[in-house]
């Protein structure tokens, strides 16, 4: 019976019948073979479907081989054969938590080939930035709030998706989708926003920041959080720069780098918002970034409901604006040109550029490749996630597995866009 | 905007530089091949250059490079190298950008690996060799990252056909659409 079992018999039984006193130092040692582990492709803590394989030392990681792939839907080879109106839909899929953020970069891409970087009107590019700072909100929303599930503070996760689905409702009045909103267009956006919308933005924002404050007193000073995320994971400024780490990523680690500031786009000179950039480099660093962005978003959407302008939400140009439906309806030549639109596309000249936003995860940069018809001739996008992911080995080495969770959840990749 | 950068290099490596050019704000620099690793060490090192951020690396097919618009001697022909890589570098300090491109003929679509060098290289030029089929010399872990290893061809090139299918597991239980079936017999 093992309750009545004295100390000395479990002992031997543990040890094979030896006593532990009889045992060599080397027999007493656990085997020192490693050993390789499967984490993924579906794991509950693998955001997407992503497989590392692990070969660890007890519970040390010495090497683990990142495999993406699983979700790739071949967005390159699609929007080759594609116009160039229909790839946005592609785009909403690629990161799929701040779909009009990839909308905007792709809209912007092509614009510069055509030379209407200057000529988008005002309250267009308000519009622009108003529903990208939304996507931003929502991107870092989910990935703290996963983060922070995975990690047993459940209640996090729900408060936040809470925030995130006023948002997505926001977002659906907008667009007409709660998700995929393909939204932005070529010159412009494509309607107008719905009546009301600026109040019931800043009494969202008002809600959210309440959001905020009380996810702040649940993490901030947890101990169970900041052990499990403090000194993870970290990476220095110099191998930050050179394995092409963008975003909150790179500014935990001390690159003070945001292409809103550096590179300056759409109408952000005219906005008043800080960039936080932390020194360490590890998990908490990174979530810290992130609530302090959280919070900036929200200020440039205050200023943005106070400055938006009246006027076109689309560019006055024929080579990129469907005519009003009216005439497409009532005249020949508007609907000859609706046709050519929808069928052949909008024609851009040849020639190739590269455009980069800050995305959710830092530079989201689209390289295309025009020549002269109404289709791509090559799209590639340059995406955050996948040059993040590609520095996991790099972060879950000589970490434990347990680690690897905190690590993945910080570094938010997201598997449509790492996938392509 | 990083004019400079296209001078210095012309300036300080005349004979290793095809060309060099700016497209709506981009300056792009076209090196030889067999030059490539030396430029992009000092592009790197130089404290005027300083490129020490890697921000992309793809490859354009130009097969079936016909531009609208565009006299024909431009037009991709069998004579014409038929891939160009491209890598694209940022400076963290001096904030410029520079595209490097190298020409590669169809026969022998291989160039130095940039990834010693800027390690973010190393995935995305693994891309390229999944997508473009280009291989990429001293490169580390030269594998498939997206695709699986059993996949025949490289589906970005410009003659690998959308439509093709290679499932890595055959459905003999699944019924068959006729008129896909005669769809794939006819490709």
């Amino acid at each position: 019976m093992a309750a009545t079992r004295d100390i000395t018999s479990l002992k031997q039984l543990v040890l094979g019948r030896k006593d532990v006193q009889d045992l060599t130092d080397e027999e007493a040692e656990l085997p020192p073979d490693l050993m390789t582990i499967n984490m993924g492709p579906s794991h509950p803590a693998m955001h997407g479907t992503v497989r590392i394989v692990l070969t660890v030392d007890g519970e040390k990681i010495v090497k683990g081989d990142v495999q993406p792939g699983y979700l790739h839907r071949c967005f390159e080879k699609e929007s080759e054969h594609a116009t160039y109106t229909q790839v946005f839909p592609y785009t909403d899929r690629l990161n799929y938590v701040s779909p009009m953020l990839n909308n905007v970069g792709w809209a912007m891409a092509v614009e510069k080939l055509m030379g209407l970087t200057t000529s988008i009107p005002r309250r267009a590019e308000y519009i622009r930035v108003i529903v990208g700072e939304i996507s931003r909100i929502t991107d870092h929303l989910t990935c703290i709030g996963a983060s922070a599930m995975e990690l047993g503070a459940f209640s996090v996760f729900l408060f936040f998706l809470k925030a995130r689905e006023w948002l997505y409702e926001l977002l659906e009045k907008v667009s007409g989708a709660r998700l995929t909103h393909s939204y932005v267009r070529i010159g412009g956006v494509v309607k107008d926003l719905p009546e009301g919308f600026g109040d019931e933005l800043s009494y969202n924002l008002d809600q959210i920041e309440k959001v905020i404050v009380e996810v702040e007193g649940l993490l901030n000073a947890n101990k169970i959080f900041r052990d499990r995320m403090a000194g993870i994971g970290a990476i220095s400024k110099e191998d930050a720069i050179a394995t092409g780490c963008v975003g909150p990523i790179a500014r935990s680690a001390g690159v003070d780098y945001d292409v809103r500031k550096d590179y300056p786009y759409s109408v952000y000179p005219e906005l008043e918002f800080d960039v936080p950039v932390a020194s360490t480099g590890d998990c908490l660093d990174r979530y810290l970034v992130r609530m302090e962005e959280l919070k900036q978003s929200i200020r440039i959407l205050r200023q943005c409901i106070q400055q938006i302008p009246g006027g076109a939400i689309m560019v006055d140009d024929p080579r990129v604006a469907l005519p009003p439906k009216r005439d497409t309806y009532n005249t020949i030549e508007s609907m000859i040109r609706h046709f050519k639109h929808i069928v052949d596309g909008i024609k851009v000249p040849a020639g190739e550029a590269y455009t980069f936003i800050e995305g959710g995860n830092g530079e989201l940069g689209f390289y295309v490749a025009a020549d002269g018809t109404g289709r791509p001739y090559k799209a590639y996008v340059r995406s955050p996630s996948f040059v993040h992911l590609s520095t996991a080995e790099r972060l879950i080495t000589g970490h434990f597995i347990a680690d690897v969770v905190p690590i993945f959840g910080m570094i938010n990749m997201i598997g449509g866009e790492c996938d392509k | 905007m990083s004019q400079k950068v296209l001078d210095a290099l012309k300036a300080t490596h005349g004979g290793a530089i095809d060309h060099t050019e700016s497209q709506l704000g981009d300056e792009i620099a076209w090196v030889k091949r067999e030059s490539l690793l030396a430029v992009a060490t000092w592009l790197k090192n130089d404290p005027a250059m300083l490129f020490d951020a890697p921000v992309f690396a793809t490859a354009i097919d130009r097969l079936d490079w016909r531009p609208v618009g565009v006299p024909l001697v431009q037009h991709w022909n069998e004579t014409k190298p038929r891939f160009e890589m491209a890598w694209q570098l940022r400076s963290q300090k001096h904030r410029h950008r520079v595209r490097i491109k190298c020409a590669l003929p169809e026969h022998d679509a291989r160039c130095p690996s940039l990834s010693g060098l800027w390690p973010a290289f190393n995935w995305q030029e693994r891309e390229t060799f999944d997508m473009y089929g280009i291989h990429f010399d001293g490169h580390p872990d030269l594998r498939r990252i997206y695709l699986y290893e059993e996949f025949v061809g490289y589906p970005l090139r410009k003659d690998y056909p959308k439509e093709k299918r290679q499932p890595l597991v055959r459905r003999d239980d699944l019924p068959i659409n006729p008129i896909k079936a005669a769809d794939r017999e006819h490709k």
